[in-house]
């Protein structure tokens, strides 16, 4: 039995079952509409342009820009504390659709807005990889 | 369309405990005090009430009310959703089942024991995260604190928002709270010590935050009718509104075309268009104030000056007494306790009645608002 504290992982659902499924291989998707192709994240089932069920998942670029950063201090949830005070950033990317994640390879204070950024994979158990980002190199 | 039933129910009865960080009795029992406390304040009994609005994440069921009350037929109950985001809307829909003649004399409450309380953040289930939290919690995006954070950043990015700004805002609800013997936190503040207070979520401060507190209220409203023939001055509900963006998805939603453009920009413009009146009308304000920055972005949600200004105008002393707006004076989230904003409701009855510690001249109508960060709601009310 290991005693670190249990990290939060994704519950994958219906909708965003294909999304986490391609992270675990290190490919980052994004859903678009099968009827009038208009991307949306997070994954849901039906497009709120048309009102479409249709839909298709497309590769994105897995570059983009930093948009917003927090740096949590303590206390934090406990699968964390050992890594406070740490970022977490909205990114932009290319396509225009913001994620949540963590800006990797880069001190705090060293976070700007604008910053190009693409994505890093980090595995955190058996099956689950999670987006991050790291300065584009 | 019918006619909006402006002015259509009144609150005629407050009920409260004291706030703490802890109380030392159940939510169920605090929640029955407050209600016991807001009856008698109108001069009304279990008998007279039919109908019972909650919050959803309430603890306390209608059933309970009921049979400790000794309510002899209740013929209308609701819940309104999203944590802080409900307040307002609570006692707009007790105003509605009034104003349709479904009820005639409508409780709302809410009883919350979170000073001393599990953290939920801390406490929450560290699997699989369902939901929205799929796409924030693994990240460690974990408290309303750091949802709020993010957005400020952007607004620091997009508008020049400084931590003075956020400093103004906190040391003027402060100044109130120091007049009011209920608040929490009545030591005076300054912009050195608000600086000075360790960071919680950069770029916000131990001072942004609400406070941690146990506690309970209650409201009694009934007919404009009845009102007048009870022990306190009524308190008109002018109108209620609530609100949801496009594409919203609670706290941590960055995924809008503007996410700082929150519900309250579209809960501001419906409430304006159902009350029938602006801002430029309101003597006072009663902003939702989980964290500071939500008073700096509620002033321009609500209108009260442009996209960008919200700083500016709390940095120039506007939301003191004797400012263009006075605005949570009673100290409300930030220093006399966080019962999810129906402290809000409270002032602003008391603003009415003419009883606040803050009293602003002449105070005919009072904004109040919930939550931005979440579906929302807000109120406008007034002197008969």
């Amino acid at each position: 039995m290991s005693s670190q504290p249990l990290r939060p992982v994704p519950g994958p659902d219906d909708a965003s079952e294909p999304f986490w499924e391609a992270c675990a291989r290190h490919v980052l998707l994004l859903q678009a509409c099968g009827g009038c192709g208009t991307l949306r994240f997070p994954p849901r089932p039906m497009c709120p342009r048309c009102n479409s069920f249709e839909q298709a998942w497309v590769p994105a670029s897995g570059r983009g820009r930093v948009w917003s950063w927090v740096i949590a201090h303590p206390p934090v949830l406990p699968a964390f504390a050992d890594r406070a005070p740490y970022n977490v950033i909205v990114v932009e990317l290319d396509e225009g659709v913001r994620m949540i994640g963590n800006l990797l390879e880069t001190p705090n204070e060293e976070i700007a807005e604008g910053m190009p950024i693409e994505v890093a994979w980090e595995d955190v158990e058996d099956g689950v990889s999670l987006p991050q980002w790291r300065p584009t190199q | 369309m019918n006619d909006y039933p402006r002015d259509a129910a009144a609150i005629v009865g407050v009920g409260h405990t004291e706030f703490s960080k802890n109380i030392g009795r159940p939510e169920r029992t605090i929640a029955l005090e407050a209600i016991k406390m807001a009856l008698d304040d109108a001069g009304l009994t279990a008998k007279d009430v039919d109908g019972l609005v909650k919050f959803s994440l309430e603890n306390t069921m209608e059933v309970e009310i009921v049979r400790n009350l000794g309510i002899p037929n209740l013929s209308f109950f609701g819940d309104v959703g999203y944590g802080g985001g409900a307040g307002c809307g609570a006692v707009g829909h007790a105003a509605m089942a009034i104003a349709t003649g479904v009820a005639e004399t409508v409780v709302v409450w809410r009883a919350r024991n979170r000073g001393s309380g599990g953290r939920p953040w801390a406490t929450r289930p560290t699997n699989k995260q369902p939901g929205e939290m799929q796409w924030f919690l693994p990240f460690g995006l974990s408290r309303p604190v750091d949802q709020i954070a993010m957005l400020t950043r952007r607004h620091m990015i997009e508008y020049g928002t400084t931590q003075e700004h956020l400093g103004h805002v906190a040391t003027s609800v402060r100044e109130h709270a120091t007049r009011n013997p209920n608040a929490m936190m009545r030591k005076p503040m300054t912009m050195d010590d608000y600086l000075a207070a360790r960071w919680v979520s950069e770029p916000l401060r131990l001072f942004d935050c609400c406070l941690e507190s146990d506690g309970a209220l209650a409201f009694v409203l009934t007919t404009p009718e009845r009102a007048a023939a009870l022990k306190q001055p009524a308190v008109l509900v002018r109108a209620a509104s609530q609100g949801i963006g496009p594409d919203h998805l609670v706290m941590a939603n960055y995924f809008t075309a503007n996410p700082l453009d929150t519900p309250a920009r579209y809960a501001a413009q419906e409430l304006w268009r159902l009350a029938g009146m602006g801002p430029d009308e309101i003597d006072c304000a009663q902003f939702y104030d989980a964290f500071s920055p939500l008073i700096v972005i509620s002033l321009e949600e609500y209108g009260f000056c442009k996209p960008g200004e919200g700083g500016p105008f709390a940095a120039e002393g506007n939301l003191k007494l004797g400012g263009a707006l006075p605005s949570n004076t009673s100290g409300s989230s930030l220093s006399e306790a966080y019962v999810h904003g129906m402290n809000l409701i409270l002032e602003g009855v008391r603003q009415l009645r003419g009883t606040s510690t803050s009293q602003v001249e002449n105070c005919e109508n009072v904004l109040v608002t919930s939550g931005n960060g979440v579906p929302t709601s807000s109120l406008v009310l007034r002197k008969p």
